[in-house]
Protein backbone atom coordinates (compact mmCIF):
# COMPACT_ATOMS: atom_id res chain seq x y z
CA UNK A 1 0.00 0.00 0.00
CA UNK A 2 2.75 2.41 0.99
CA UNK A 3 6.17 1.82 -0.47
CA UNK A 4 9.10 4.04 0.47
CA UNK A 5 12.30 3.50 -1.49
CA UNK A 6 15.72 5.00 -0.81
CA UNK A 7 14.23 8.05 0.89
CA UNK A 8 16.82 10.70 1.71
CA UNK A 9 16.17 13.95 3.51
CA UNK A 10 18.91 16.47 3.92
CA UNK A 11 18.06 19.71 5.71
CA UNK A 12 19.46 23.03 4.55
CA UNK A 13 21.72 23.02 7.59
CA UNK A 14 23.43 19.95 6.14
CA UNK A 15 22.02 17.46 8.63
CA UNK A 16 21.06 14.25 6.94
CA UNK A 17 17.88 13.27 8.77
CA UNK A 18 17.15 10.22 6.62
CA UNK A 19 19.80 8.14 4.87
CA UNK A 20 18.25 6.00 2.17
CA UNK A 21 15.30 4.59 4.10
CA UNK A 22 13.24 1.88 2.42
CA UNK A 23 10.03 0.66 3.99
CA UNK A 24 6.91 -1.08 2.82
CA UNK A 25 3.61 -1.01 4.69
CA UNK A 26 0.85 -3.35 3.49
CA UNK A 27 -2.85 -2.51 3.75
CA UNK A 28 -4.22 -2.71 7.28
CA UNK A 29 -0.89 -2.99 9.04
CA UNK A 30 -0.17 -0.95 12.17
CA UNK A 31 3.51 -0.24 12.35
CA UNK A 32 5.30 1.40 15.27
CA UNK A 33 8.32 3.50 14.47
CA UNK A 34 10.63 3.77 17.47
CA UNK A 35 13.95 5.44 17.99
CA UNK A 36 15.70 8.13 20.03
CA UNK A 37 14.97 11.84 19.62
CA UNK A 38 16.50 13.11 16.42
CA UNK A 39 16.50 9.69 14.73
CA UNK A 40 14.31 11.04 11.94
CA UNK A 41 10.93 9.56 12.91
CA UNK A 42 9.03 12.80 12.50
CA UNK A 43 10.87 13.65 9.31
CA UNK A 44 10.00 10.26 7.84
CA UNK A 45 6.25 10.55 8.29
CA UNK A 46 6.26 14.22 7.30
CA UNK A 47 8.02 13.27 4.07
CA UNK A 48 5.16 10.90 3.28
CA UNK A 49 2.52 13.65 3.18
CA UNK A 50 5.16 16.16 2.12
CA UNK A 51 4.86 18.56 5.01
CA UNK A 52 8.62 18.10 4.65
CA UNK A 53 9.98 17.90 1.10
CA UNK A 54 12.10 14.78 0.58
CA UNK A 55 15.52 15.31 -0.99
CA UNK A 56 15.50 12.12 -3.06
CA UNK A 57 13.93 8.69 -3.22
CA UNK A 58 10.40 7.64 -4.00
CA UNK A 59 7.24 7.30 -1.92
CA UNK A 60 4.36 5.42 -3.49
CA UNK A 61 0.87 5.35 -2.06
CA UNK A 62 -1.05 2.65 -3.92
CA UNK A 63 1.14 3.00 -7.03
CA UNK A 64 0.99 6.82 -6.98
CA UNK A 65 4.38 8.42 -6.57
CA UNK A 66 3.91 11.26 -4.09
CA UNK A 67 7.31 12.86 -4.51
CA UNK A 68 6.70 14.63 -7.81
CA UNK A 69 3.08 15.65 -7.36
CA UNK A 70 2.14 19.23 -8.18
CA UNK A 71 0.19 21.19 -5.58
CA UNK A 72 -3.31 20.32 -6.80
CA UNK A 73 -2.53 16.61 -7.07
CA UNK A 74 -0.72 16.73 -3.76
CA UNK A 75 -3.85 18.11 -2.06
CA UNK A 76 -5.85 15.22 -3.49
CA UNK A 77 -3.22 12.72 -2.30
CA UNK A 78 -3.12 14.25 1.18
CA UNK A 79 -6.82 13.52 1.61
CA UNK A 80 -5.95 9.84 1.65
CA UNK A 81 -3.44 10.28 4.49
CA UNK A 82 -4.82 11.25 7.87
CA UNK A 83 -2.37 12.74 10.36
CA UNK A 84 -2.48 12.72 14.14
CA UNK A 85 -0.15 15.02 16.08
CA UNK A 86 1.80 15.04 19.30
CA UNK A 87 0.28 18.20 20.78
CA UNK A 88 -3.04 17.41 19.07
CA UNK A 89 -2.68 20.46 16.76
CA UNK A 90 -6.37 21.25 16.99
CA UNK A 91 -7.41 24.74 16.01
CA UNK A 92 -7.85 25.84 19.60
CA UNK A 93 -10.39 28.58 19.07
CA UNK A 94 -12.71 26.55 16.87
CA UNK A 95 -15.35 24.18 18.20
CA UNK A 96 -14.91 20.44 18.38
CA UNK A 97 -17.31 20.01 15.47
CA UNK A 98 -15.45 22.53 13.32
CA UNK A 99 -12.21 20.75 14.07
CA UNK A 100 -13.65 17.39 13.09
CA UNK A 101 -15.23 18.82 9.93
CA UNK A 102 -11.91 20.40 8.98
CA UNK A 103 -10.89 16.87 8.03
CA UNK A 104 -13.15 17.38 4.98
CA UNK A 105 -11.39 20.55 3.80
CA UNK A 106 -9.75 18.66 0.96
CA UNK A 107 -13.19 17.64 -0.33
CA UNK A 108 -15.38 20.73 0.04
CA UNK A 109 -14.95 24.03 -1.75
CA UNK A 110 -13.73 27.23 -0.16
CA UNK A 111 -17.09 28.94 0.29
CA UNK A 112 -18.77 25.88 1.75
CA UNK A 113 -15.96 25.57 4.27
CA UNK A 114 -15.89 29.31 4.97
CA UNK A 115 -19.60 29.47 5.76
CA UNK A 116 -19.50 26.06 7.48
CA UNK A 117 -22.08 24.66 5.06
CA UNK A 118 -20.78 21.10 5.00
CA UNK A 119 -22.80 18.39 3.24
CA UNK A 120 -25.19 16.61 5.60
CA UNK A 121 -23.36 13.34 4.95
CA UNK A 122 -20.16 14.86 6.38
CA UNK A 123 -22.01 16.13 9.44
CA UNK A 124 -23.58 12.70 10.00
CA UNK A 125 -20.17 11.08 9.69
CA UNK A 126 -18.67 13.61 12.12
CA UNK A 127 -21.33 12.80 14.72
CA UNK A 128 -20.84 9.09 14.14
CA UNK A 129 -17.09 9.42 14.73
CA UNK A 130 -17.52 11.63 17.79
CA UNK A 131 -19.94 9.08 19.17
CA UNK A 132 -17.45 6.30 18.44
CA UNK A 133 -14.77 8.06 20.53
CA UNK A 134 -17.30 9.07 23.20
CA UNK A 135 -17.34 12.81 22.60
CA UNK A 136 -20.64 13.45 20.81
CA UNK A 137 -21.88 15.52 23.76
CA UNK A 138 -18.84 17.80 23.35
CA UNK A 139 -19.49 18.77 19.72
CA UNK A 140 -20.17 22.44 20.45
CA UNK A 141 -17.45 22.94 23.05
CA UNK A 142 -14.40 24.93 22.05
CA UNK A 143 -11.34 22.75 21.49
CA UNK A 144 -9.31 24.51 24.19
CA UNK A 145 -11.88 23.54 26.83
CA UNK A 146 -11.05 19.84 26.42
CA UNK A 147 -8.58 17.72 28.35
CA UNK A 148 -5.53 16.22 26.64
CA UNK A 149 -7.07 12.83 26.03
CA UNK A 150 -10.27 14.36 24.71
CA UNK A 151 -8.36 16.62 22.37
CA UNK A 152 -6.43 13.71 20.96
CA UNK A 153 -9.74 11.91 20.31
CA UNK A 154 -10.91 14.94 18.36
CA UNK A 155 -7.61 14.81 16.46
CA UNK A 156 -8.30 11.18 15.62
CA UNK A 157 -11.81 12.04 14.40
CA UNK A 158 -10.40 14.80 12.20
CA UNK A 159 -7.94 12.39 10.62
CA UNK A 160 -10.63 9.76 10.04
CA UNK A 161 -13.02 12.30 8.50
CA UNK A 162 -10.67 12.31 5.52
CA UNK A 163 -11.61 8.65 4.91
CA UNK A 164 -7.90 7.92 4.59
CA UNK A 165 -6.14 4.74 3.51
CA UNK A 166 -3.19 5.52 5.73
CA UNK A 167 -2.74 7.13 9.12
CA UNK A 168 0.43 9.03 9.95
CA UNK A 169 0.64 9.30 13.70
CA UNK A 170 3.32 11.48 15.29
CA UNK A 171 3.94 10.76 18.99
CA UNK A 172 0.23 10.51 19.84
CA UNK A 173 0.84 9.88 23.53
CA UNK A 174 3.82 12.09 24.31
CA UNK A 175 1.67 14.68 26.10
CA UNK A 176 -0.65 12.23 27.85
CA UNK A 177 -0.61 10.36 31.15
CA UNK A 178 0.02 6.58 31.10
CA UNK A 179 -3.60 5.55 31.32
CA UNK A 180 -4.83 7.96 28.67
CA UNK A 181 -1.86 6.97 26.50
CA UNK A 182 -3.02 3.40 26.50
CA UNK A 183 -6.60 4.33 25.79
CA UNK A 184 -5.55 6.48 22.87
CA UNK A 185 -3.24 3.82 21.44
CA UNK A 186 -5.97 1.20 21.82
CA UNK A 187 -8.48 3.47 20.11
CA UNK A 188 -6.15 4.15 17.18
CA UNK A 189 -5.44 0.45 16.74
CA UNK A 190 -9.10 -0.55 16.99
CA UNK A 191 -10.11 2.06 14.44
CA UNK A 192 -7.36 0.92 12.08
CA UNK A 193 -8.64 -2.62 12.41
CA UNK A 194 -12.27 -1.62 11.83
CA UNK A 195 -11.43 0.37 8.72
CA UNK A 196 -8.53 -1.72 7.47
CA UNK A 197 -6.19 1.27 7.65
CA UNK A 198 -2.46 1.11 7.49
CA UNK A 199 -0.74 3.24 10.11
CA UNK A 200 2.74 4.43 10.92
CA UNK A 201 2.89 5.40 14.57
CA UNK A 202 5.91 7.31 15.82
CA UNK A 203 6.34 6.55 19.44
CA UNK A 204 9.20 6.72 21.89
CA UNK A 205 7.56 4.55 24.51
CA UNK A 206 8.91 1.08 23.70
CA UNK A 207 6.43 -0.68 25.99
CA UNK A 208 3.42 0.92 24.30
CA UNK A 209 4.85 0.10 20.90
CA UNK A 210 5.29 -3.55 21.80
CA UNK A 211 1.87 -3.70 23.30
CA UNK A 212 -0.13 -2.38 20.38
CA UNK A 213 1.80 -2.75 17.14
CA UNK A 214 2.13 -5.87 15.02
CA UNK A 215 5.41 -4.70 13.59
CA UNK A 216 8.16 -2.52 14.97
CA UNK A 217 10.69 -0.55 13.00
CA UNK A 218 13.65 0.91 14.84
CA UNK A 219 15.22 4.06 13.42
CA UNK A 220 18.60 5.30 14.47
CA UNK A 221 20.36 8.33 12.98
CA UNK A 222 18.23 8.15 9.85
CA UNK A 223 18.70 4.45 9.21
CA UNK A 224 16.48 1.47 9.87
CA UNK A 225 18.29 -0.81 12.32
CA UNK A 226 15.41 -3.10 13.27
CA UNK A 227 12.34 -4.30 11.43
CA UNK A 228 10.43 -7.16 12.95
CA UNK A 229 7.78 -8.38 15.37
CA UNK A 230 7.40 -6.88 18.86
CA UNK A 231 8.70 -9.98 20.63
CA UNK A 232 11.97 -9.74 18.72
CA UNK A 233 12.93 -6.69 20.77
CA UNK A 234 15.89 -8.03 22.71
CA UNK A 235 18.36 -6.11 24.81
CA UNK A 236 20.78 -6.16 21.86
CA UNK A 237 18.21 -4.64 19.54
CA UNK A 238 17.34 -1.92 22.01
CA UNK A 239 21.01 -1.17 22.55
CA UNK A 240 21.44 -0.92 18.81
CA UNK A 241 18.57 1.57 18.54
CA UNK A 242 19.03 3.65 21.65
CA UNK A 243 22.52 2.90 22.92
CA UNK A 244 23.93 1.15 25.96
CA UNK A 245 21.51 0.87 28.91
CA UNK A 246 20.06 -1.74 31.22
CA UNK A 247 17.08 -2.93 29.16
CA UNK A 248 15.88 -5.77 31.39
CA UNK A 249 12.89 -3.86 32.76
CA UNK A 250 11.74 -2.74 29.32
CA UNK A 251 11.61 -6.16 27.69
CA UNK A 252 8.17 -7.52 28.37
CA UNK A 253 6.25 -10.58 27.52
CA UNK A 254 3.97 -9.03 24.97
CA UNK A 255 1.20 -11.60 25.25
CA UNK A 256 0.45 -10.60 28.84
CA UNK A 257 0.00 -6.99 27.93
CA UNK A 258 -1.87 -7.28 24.69
CA UNK A 259 -5.17 -7.79 26.52
CA UNK A 260 -5.00 -4.16 27.45
CA UNK A 261 -6.75 -3.95 30.79
CA UNK A 262 -6.34 -1.34 33.49
CA UNK A 263 -3.91 -3.53 35.39
CA UNK A 264 -1.34 -2.72 32.75
CA UNK A 265 -0.60 0.55 34.44
CA UNK A 266 0.67 -1.23 37.49
CA UNK A 267 2.89 -3.35 35.28
CA UNK A 268 4.37 -0.25 33.83
CA UNK A 269 4.87 1.33 37.19
CA UNK A 270 6.61 -1.77 38.44
CA UNK A 271 8.68 -1.97 35.32
CA UNK A 272 9.72 1.66 35.54
CA UNK B 1 34.70 34.45 33.76
CA UNK B 2 32.21 34.70 36.53
CA UNK B 3 33.70 31.86 38.52
CA UNK B 4 37.30 32.39 39.59
CA UNK B 5 39.66 30.18 41.51
CA UNK B 6 41.01 31.75 44.70
CA UNK B 7 43.35 29.24 46.30
CA UNK B 8 41.14 26.25 46.94
CA UNK B 9 37.99 28.36 47.11
CA UNK B 10 35.87 29.01 44.06
CA UNK B 11 34.48 32.50 44.04
CA UNK B 12 31.44 33.56 42.08
CA UNK B 13 30.51 37.01 40.88
CA UNK B 14 27.61 38.07 38.71
CA UNK B 15 29.92 39.72 36.17
CA UNK B 16 33.59 39.70 35.31
CA UNK B 17 35.50 42.60 36.91
CA UNK B 18 36.20 44.40 33.62
CA UNK B 19 32.58 44.24 32.57
CA UNK B 20 31.47 45.54 35.99
CA UNK B 21 33.81 48.53 35.65
CA UNK B 22 32.45 49.28 32.19
CA UNK B 23 28.93 49.34 33.60
CA UNK B 24 29.94 51.77 36.35
CA UNK B 25 31.67 53.99 33.79
CA UNK B 26 28.51 53.94 31.67
CA UNK B 27 26.41 55.13 34.59
CA UNK B 28 28.95 57.88 35.35
CA UNK B 29 28.84 59.18 31.77
CA UNK B 30 25.03 59.09 31.80
CA UNK B 31 24.81 61.15 34.99
CA UNK B 32 27.38 63.64 33.67
CA UNK B 33 25.38 64.18 30.47
CA UNK B 34 22.20 64.67 32.49
CA UNK B 35 23.82 67.35 34.70
CA UNK B 36 25.28 69.12 31.67
CA UNK B 37 21.94 69.21 29.87
CA UNK B 38 20.21 70.50 32.97
CA UNK B 39 22.70 73.36 33.04
CA UNK B 40 22.14 74.11 29.35
CA UNK B 41 18.38 74.28 29.73
CA UNK B 42 18.54 76.39 32.86
CA UNK B 43 20.87 78.92 31.15
CA UNK B 44 18.43 79.37 28.30
CA UNK B 45 15.37 79.80 30.45
CA UNK B 46 14.15 83.29 31.26
CA UNK B 47 13.59 82.77 34.96
CA UNK B 48 11.60 85.91 35.33
CA UNK B 49 8.75 84.31 33.37
CA UNK B 50 9.01 81.07 35.29
CA UNK B 51 8.83 82.84 38.62
CA UNK B 52 5.67 84.44 37.33
CA UNK B 53 4.19 81.10 36.20
CA UNK B 54 2.08 80.18 39.24
CA UNK B 55 0.37 83.53 39.20
CA UNK B 56 -0.24 83.34 35.45
CA UNK B 57 -1.63 79.83 35.77
CA UNK B 58 -3.92 80.88 38.59
CA UNK B 59 -5.07 83.85 36.52
CA UNK B 60 -5.82 81.65 33.50
CA UNK B 61 -7.64 79.13 35.66
CA UNK B 62 -9.70 81.94 37.14
CA UNK B 63 -10.70 83.15 33.72
CA UNK B 64 -11.65 79.59 32.73
CA UNK B 65 -14.28 79.10 35.43
CA UNK B 66 -17.14 78.70 35.29
CA UNK B 67 -17.27 76.85 31.93
CA UNK B 68 -19.72 78.45 29.58
CA UNK B 69 -22.30 75.67 29.60
CA UNK B 70 -24.54 77.35 27.04
CA UNK B 71 -21.77 76.89 24.47
CA UNK B 72 -22.50 73.15 24.59
CA UNK B 73 -25.27 73.60 22.00
CA UNK B 74 -22.63 74.39 19.40
CA UNK B 75 -20.39 71.54 20.46
CA UNK B 76 -22.60 68.50 19.81
CA UNK B 77 -21.97 68.54 16.08
CA UNK B 78 -18.15 68.82 16.37
CA UNK B 79 -18.10 66.03 19.00
CA UNK B 80 -20.11 63.82 16.65
CA UNK B 81 -17.68 64.73 13.83
CA UNK B 82 -14.74 63.81 16.03
CA UNK B 83 -16.22 60.39 16.82
CA UNK B 84 -16.92 59.84 13.13
CA UNK B 85 -13.40 60.82 12.10
CA UNK B 86 -11.95 58.33 14.58
CA UNK B 87 -14.31 55.50 13.70
CA UNK B 88 -14.22 55.86 9.92
CA UNK B 89 -10.46 56.45 9.98
CA UNK B 90 -9.96 53.28 12.00
CA UNK B 91 -12.21 51.29 9.67
CA UNK B 92 -10.28 52.52 6.65
CA UNK B 93 -6.98 51.71 8.33
CA UNK B 94 -8.06 48.15 9.15
CA UNK B 95 -9.22 47.44 5.61
CA UNK B 96 -5.85 48.55 4.24
CA UNK B 97 -3.77 47.08 7.08
CA UNK B 98 -4.97 43.45 6.87
CA UNK B 99 -3.54 42.61 3.43
CA UNK B 100 -0.36 44.55 4.23
CA UNK B 101 0.08 42.59 7.46
CA UNK B 102 -0.22 39.27 5.64
CA UNK B 103 2.35 40.47 3.10
CA UNK B 104 4.69 41.60 5.88
CA UNK B 105 4.54 38.50 8.12
CA UNK B 106 7.42 36.12 7.42
CA UNK B 107 5.21 33.05 7.47
CA UNK B 108 2.47 34.29 5.14
CA UNK B 109 4.21 36.70 2.76
CA UNK B 110 4.02 35.72 -0.93
CA UNK B 111 7.69 36.65 -1.35
CA UNK B 112 10.25 37.49 1.30
CA UNK B 113 12.52 39.19 -1.20
CA UNK B 114 10.10 41.42 -3.09
CA UNK B 115 6.75 41.78 -1.34
CA UNK B 116 7.84 41.81 2.30
CA UNK B 117 10.22 44.81 2.06
CA UNK B 118 7.52 46.82 0.26
CA UNK B 119 4.96 45.98 2.95
CA UNK B 120 7.44 46.89 5.69
CA UNK B 121 8.23 50.16 3.94
CA UNK B 122 4.54 51.08 3.80
CA UNK B 123 4.23 50.31 7.50
CA UNK B 124 7.25 52.40 8.46
CA UNK B 125 6.31 55.38 6.31
CA UNK B 126 2.77 55.41 7.69
CA UNK B 127 4.05 55.19 11.26
CA UNK B 128 6.76 57.81 10.92
CA UNK B 129 4.36 60.65 10.03
CA UNK B 130 2.12 61.99 12.78
CA UNK B 131 -1.58 62.27 11.96
CA UNK B 132 -1.42 66.01 12.53
CA UNK B 133 1.15 66.28 9.75
CA UNK B 134 -0.88 63.99 7.50
CA UNK B 135 -3.84 66.29 8.20
CA UNK B 136 -1.84 69.42 7.37
CA UNK B 137 -0.90 67.97 4.00
CA UNK B 138 -4.36 66.61 3.28
CA UNK B 139 -6.05 69.91 4.09
CA UNK B 140 -3.95 71.54 1.38
CA UNK B 141 -4.67 68.69 -1.04
CA UNK B 142 -8.39 68.04 -0.56
CA UNK B 143 -9.37 71.11 1.39
CA UNK B 144 -10.47 71.53 5.01
CA UNK B 145 -13.17 69.36 6.54
CA UNK B 146 -13.98 66.00 8.02
CA UNK B 147 -12.80 63.98 5.00
CA UNK B 148 -9.23 65.22 5.42
CA UNK B 149 -9.40 64.17 9.06
CA UNK B 150 -10.71 60.70 8.26
CA UNK B 151 -7.97 60.08 5.72
CA UNK B 152 -5.26 61.50 7.99
CA UNK B 153 -6.32 59.22 10.86
CA UNK B 154 -6.60 56.29 8.46
CA UNK B 155 -3.16 56.75 6.92
CA UNK B 156 -1.50 57.13 10.30
CA UNK B 157 -3.25 54.03 11.68
CA UNK B 158 -2.43 51.71 8.78
CA UNK B 159 1.15 51.29 9.96
CA UNK B 160 0.17 50.78 13.58
CA UNK B 161 -2.49 48.16 12.84
CA UNK B 162 -0.43 46.37 10.20
CA UNK B 163 2.64 46.19 12.41
CA UNK B 164 0.85 44.75 15.43
CA UNK B 165 -1.15 42.39 13.24
CA UNK B 166 1.84 41.02 11.35
CA UNK B 167 3.61 40.41 14.64
CA UNK B 168 0.56 38.45 15.79
CA UNK B 169 0.59 36.47 12.53
CA UNK B 170 4.24 35.60 13.03
CA UNK B 171 3.53 34.31 16.53
CA UNK B 172 0.84 31.79 15.59
CA UNK B 173 1.26 28.13 16.42
CA UNK B 174 2.53 26.54 13.17
CA UNK B 175 1.33 23.08 14.25
CA UNK B 176 -2.31 24.10 13.76
CA UNK B 177 -1.58 25.30 10.24
CA UNK B 178 0.39 22.13 9.57
CA UNK B 179 -2.57 20.03 10.69
CA UNK B 180 -4.93 21.89 8.36
CA UNK B 181 -2.41 21.51 5.51
CA UNK B 182 -2.25 17.78 6.14
CA UNK B 183 -5.99 17.42 5.48
CA UNK B 184 -5.45 18.51 1.87
CA UNK B 185 -6.81 22.03 2.42
CA UNK B 186 -6.23 24.74 -0.19
CA UNK B 187 -4.30 27.94 0.50
CA UNK B 188 -7.44 29.97 1.20
CA UNK B 189 -8.76 27.25 3.51
CA UNK B 190 -5.47 27.14 5.39
CA UNK B 191 -5.84 30.88 5.91
CA UNK B 192 -9.43 30.76 7.17
CA UNK B 193 -9.08 27.63 9.30
CA UNK B 194 -5.44 27.59 10.38
CA UNK B 195 -4.46 31.24 10.70
CA UNK B 196 -7.53 33.47 11.09
CA UNK B 197 -8.91 31.81 14.26
CA UNK B 198 -5.51 32.20 15.87
CA UNK B 199 -5.16 35.92 15.17
CA UNK B 200 -8.79 36.94 15.67
CA UNK B 201 -8.38 37.99 19.33
CA UNK B 202 -5.28 40.02 18.50
CA UNK B 203 -7.08 41.58 15.54
CA UNK B 204 -10.04 42.65 17.64
CA UNK B 205 -7.77 43.96 20.40
CA UNK B 206 -5.66 45.99 17.97
CA UNK B 207 -8.69 47.51 16.22
CA UNK B 208 -10.37 48.63 19.42
CA UNK B 209 -7.09 49.90 20.87
CA UNK B 210 -6.40 51.94 17.75
CA UNK B 211 -9.95 53.33 17.73
CA UNK B 212 -9.40 54.44 21.30
CA UNK B 213 -6.13 56.21 20.34
CA UNK B 214 -7.79 57.76 17.29
CA UNK B 215 -10.53 59.38 19.38
CA UNK B 216 -7.80 61.22 21.23
CA UNK B 217 -5.89 62.09 18.07
CA UNK B 218 -8.95 63.34 16.22
CA UNK B 219 -9.69 65.92 18.92
CA UNK B 220 -6.66 67.94 17.83
CA UNK B 221 -7.03 67.56 14.05
CA UNK B 222 -9.32 70.60 13.94
CA UNK B 223 -6.34 72.78 14.90
CA UNK B 224 -5.15 72.45 11.31
CA UNK B 225 -8.63 72.57 9.82
CA UNK B 226 -9.32 68.88 9.43
CA UNK B 227 -12.68 68.88 11.21
CA UNK B 228 -13.84 67.90 14.66
CA UNK B 229 -13.81 69.62 18.00
CA UNK B 230 -10.28 70.94 17.54
CA UNK B 231 -11.72 73.58 15.23
CA UNK B 232 -13.79 75.07 18.08
CA UNK B 233 -10.82 74.80 20.43
CA UNK B 234 -8.64 76.76 18.03
CA UNK B 235 -11.29 79.41 17.54
CA UNK B 236 -11.92 79.78 21.28
CA UNK B 237 -8.24 80.12 22.13
CA UNK B 238 -7.60 82.74 19.47
CA UNK B 239 -10.55 84.82 20.66
CA UNK B 240 -9.42 84.37 24.30
CA UNK B 241 -12.80 82.83 25.15
CA UNK B 242 -11.39 80.88 28.08
CA UNK B 243 -14.71 79.77 29.49
CA UNK B 244 -15.38 78.04 26.16
CA UNK B 245 -11.92 76.47 26.19
CA UNK B 246 -12.56 74.93 29.61
CA UNK B 247 -15.86 73.49 28.43
CA UNK B 248 -14.20 71.99 25.34
CA UNK B 249 -11.47 70.44 27.49
CA UNK B 250 -14.13 68.90 29.73
CA UNK B 251 -15.99 67.54 26.71
CA UNK B 252 -12.77 66.02 25.32
CA UNK B 253 -12.05 64.46 28.71
CA UNK B 254 -15.53 62.95 28.85
CA UNK B 255 -15.23 61.59 25.30
CA UNK B 256 -11.88 59.98 26.00
CA UNK B 257 -13.11 58.42 29.23
CA UNK B 258 -16.13 57.06 27.39
CA UNK B 259 -14.01 55.61 24.60
CA UNK B 260 -11.62 53.98 27.06
CA UNK B 261 -14.53 52.44 28.88
CA UNK B 262 -16.07 51.14 25.66
CA UNK B 263 -12.77 49.72 24.36
CA UNK B 264 -12.02 48.05 27.70
CA UNK B 265 -15.47 46.43 27.65
CA UNK B 266 -15.08 45.23 24.07
CA UNK B 267 -11.60 43.83 24.62
CA UNK B 268 -12.75 42.08 27.75
CA UNK B 269 -15.67 40.53 25.89
CA UNK B 270 -13.54 39.28 23.00
CA UNK B 271 -10.40 38.07 24.76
Amino acid sequence: MLRIQHLVKQYKTGDQALKSVSLEVPKGQVLALIGPSGAGKSTLIRCVNRLVEPTSGSIELAELNLVNLRSGELRKARRRMGMIFQEYALVERLSVMENVLSGRLGYVGFFRSFFRKYPQADIDEAFRLLERVGLDHMADKRADELSGGQRQRVGICRALMQTPDLLLVDEPTASLDPKTSRQIMRLICELCEERQLAAIINIHDVLLAQMFAKRIVGLQLGEIVYDGPPDGMSAEVLTQIYGEEDWEATIQNVDDDAEGSETNIEDVQQAV
Amino acid sequence: MMTSLHGSKREWQRRATGKQLMIWAGWLIGVAIFVYCWRLISDKTIWMFVEDAPRQAADLAERMVPPKWSYMEQLWQPVWDTLNIATLGTAMAIIIAVPIAFCAARNTTPSRVFVRPIALFIIVSSRSINSLIWALMLVTIIGPGVLAGVIAIGLRSVGFCAKLLYEAIEEIDPAQVEAITATGASGAQKLTYGIVPQILPAFAGISVFRWDINIRESTVLGLVGAGGIGLQLDASISTLAWTQVSLILLVILATVILSEWVSARIRHAII
